[in-house]
């Protein structure tokens, strides 16, 4: 019950941050230099065109009006009308999400396949040669920047070995109408289009590759960190003095009450996470939201660009929710009490 | 006579940190006879857990090093034991209560996980054929011989649920699992309070007596040992200092270092009930 009324707090103070995020953004892009009107209509519109337009969105109304519209229309889940396509933002979007979706799961999904278990050997292995290894990588992958990696990925597997897809998320030679979702792996499982699964699969390695990489040498790093800490406790050792093998105090008696830390870890690099996305989606040809997105920051497309700042936000704030779940499960002390230890 | 349960002799240790080499065990004798209730006192460093850790092959080695002596457990040396055949003893012939009741149990498992888990693998050690419905049962067993009176209930709890009396309680139900000779106690329940701290005492006493099991017990407080034990060793830095039937120790102590001990100590009061559950805390 405690731990119910801890995840409604956390929805209140979520939506809290939406709010905020809400109206940050929408001043910040109030602010930002550069006439919209101006913009979607070109050098040769009239003055008078231009001025027409600007009563047309609006912009003409005082801000805190502005914002309320925004707000109203944001309550009923409409985000308006992209200058640039001239369509609603909200089929944009739906058009452009799921792709980003999938790249960021198959990104966290990596992540913590392999992060994890590389952080059980280093822990287990302290300060020998499979620590000492695991250490240096997650240092090359905090410091290798998500867009050179994506296009190392791409010169190597793509074009020198030439096994991997580069662009796009599927084979221009591959059949296949959107699915309900728009998420490809999904969809073509409930489909049984298995040729559309392994294909999307392909794709996705690399940029998830490219995407992955500083997340897991995080998450390796901190459950290292956890687990070293937690191995020192007297219950590991309980565990040995009565007979538990070795495998089984490491994988259970070890890890389950390690885990919390790079749970955590994962909430808070959720948003770097969707920034990197926005990068390899244009190195791969992703046809996610960073296109789309980018294009509408430079066009000043106000409603595109809070169109997806705000499906970004309740994104992140649904998977740390998510993550704040997972922690009660994997955690009874959370559970009971009701907040982190 | 017949031969002790347990018997050390000429028992060294030595510790290498950092290229020094530091011998904390010179030489240690102790028997602990079949159903004896033996207390090991000394001051903090003088080398209880480390001959405690030896007993039970606990030691890291490295750091710690057996450079000579044996561990005679009825009548086998421990330490020259096949490491298989020592596995068979620890944990189940011979076992130990954990000391501290807030970091033994592990927090994100049930009372249940933790014991049913640990007599799964004692009983695949030893052979013994058990069902899983028969481990439970055992566990609630023993729950209920540390005096739970509810032990279904503490079972399935996690270990934050319960107090500090009542974990301290599940150590020595765990202990006790597998129906142990020997029972090894590194200052049981000096975490808890005073009063709790008497009730676990008691309770060990009782058990100890009720199912006759040999009991050694290393503790500070000397109040425990006067009413607890039948024979009281003394340990300082790393050798054993003194020995004798606890009636002759309290009334003739040979040696200084047992009178500063004995001096230090205040006799230990208080009620010996086992009282409430402890409660939820
Ligand atoms: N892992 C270790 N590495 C190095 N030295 C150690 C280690 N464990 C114990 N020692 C040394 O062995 C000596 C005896 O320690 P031990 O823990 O047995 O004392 P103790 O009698 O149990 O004391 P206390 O009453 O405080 O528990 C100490 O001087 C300690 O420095
Ligand atoms: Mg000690």
């Amino acid at each position: 019950m405690e731990f119910l009324s801890f995840l409604l707090r956390r929805v209140g103070w979520s939506l809290l941050v939406l709010v905020g995020l809400s109206m940050v953004i929408f001043f910040i892009a109030r602010i930002v230099p550069g006439d919209p009107a101006r913009m979607a209509l070109g050098p040769t519109a009239t003055a008078e065109q231009v001025e027409a337009l600007n009563d047309k969105l609006g912009l003409n109304k005082p801000i805190t009006v502005q914002y309320a519209y925004f707000v109203g229309g944001l309550a009923q889940g409409d985000l308006g009308r992209s200058l640039l396509t001239e369509r609603a933002v909200n089929d944009d979007i739906r058009d452009t999400f799921p792709a980003t979706f999938e790249l960021v799961f198959a990104t966290i999904f990596m992540a913590f396949v392999f992060g994890v278990p590389m952080g059980v050997v280093a822990a287990n292995w302290k300060d020998r040669w499979p620590d000492t290894a695991v250490r240096l990588f997650a240092i090359f992958a905090a410091v290798t920047p998500s867009f050179f990696l994506a296009i190392l990925l791409q010169v190597l597997a793509g074009y020198v070995l030439g096994v991997l897809p580069t662009t796009g998320r599927l084979s221009p030679d591959v059949v296949y109408t959107a699915g309900p979702t728009g998420l490809l792996i999904f969809d073509s499982i409930a489909q049984g289009r298995w040729d559309v699964l392994g294909d999307a699969v392909r794709h996705l390695i690399l940029p998830a590759t490219a995407l992955a990489a500083a997340t897991t040498g995080q998450i390796a790093r901190i459950t290292r960190a956890s687990m070293i800490d937690t191995s020192r406790q007297d219950y590991i050792e309980a565990a040995r003095a009565f007979g538990v093998p070795g495998w089984l105090r490491l994988f259970k008696y070890n890890l389950r009450p390690s885990f919390v830390p790079p749970l955590t870890i994962l909430g808070l690099e959720f948003a770097s996470l969707i920034g990197g996305a926005f990068v390899v989606e244009l190195v791969f040809a992703w046809p996610g939201m960073a296109a789309y997105g980018i294009r509408t920051i430079l066009q000043k497309d106000l409603n595109a660009v809070m169109g997806v700042v705000m499906v970004s936000g309740v994104f992140f704030v649904t998977v740390n929710l998510v993550i704040d779940i997972l922690v009660g499960i994997v955690d009874p002390r959370v559970r009971i009490r009701g907040k982190r230890t | 006579m017949t031969a002790p349960l347990l018997s050390i002799r000429g028992l060294k240790v030595r510790f290498t940190a950092y290229g020094q080499v530091n011998e904390v065990l010179h030489g240690v004798d102790l028997d602990v006879p079949a159903r004896g209730n033996v207390a090991l006192v000394g001051e903090s460093g003088s080398g209880k857990s480390v001959t405690m850790k030896a007993i039970m092959g606990l030691l890291r080695t490295p750091p710690a090093e057996i450079t000579g002596g044996q561990i005679l457990f009825r009548g086998q040396d421990l330490l020259t034991m096949r490491e298989r055949e020592r596995l068979k003893l620890r944990g189940t012939a011979m076992s130990m209560v954990f000391q501290d009741p807030m970091s033994s149990l592990n927090p994100v498992f049930t009372i249940r996980d933790q014991l049913a888990t640990i007599l799964k693998y004692a009983d695949r050690r030893l052979g013994r054929d058990r069902s899983r419905a028969q481990r439970l049962a055992r566990v609630h067993e023993v729950l209920a011989q540390v005096r739970m009176r509810e032990p279904e209930q503490v079972a399935a709890a996690f270990p934050i649920m319960l107090s500090g009396g009542m974990r301290q309680r599940v150590l020595i139900a765990m202990a006790l699992l597998s129906e142990p000779e020997l029972l090894i106690a590194d200052e049981p329940g000096t975490a808890l309070d005073v009063t709790t701290q008497a009730q676990i005492l008691k309770l060990l006493k009782d058990l100890v007596a009720e199912r006759g099991l040999a009991l050694l017990m290393i503790t500070h407080n000397l109040g425990v040992v006067r009413e607890t034990a039948d024979r009281v060793y003394v340990m300082n830095k790393g050798t054993i200092v003194e020995s004798a039937t606890t009636g002759a120790i309290f009334a003739h102590p040979r040696e200084e270092y047992t009178r500063d001990l004995m001096a230090a100590v205040p006799r230990l009061t208080g009620g010996h009930r086992y009282g409430t559950q402890g409660g939820r805390a």
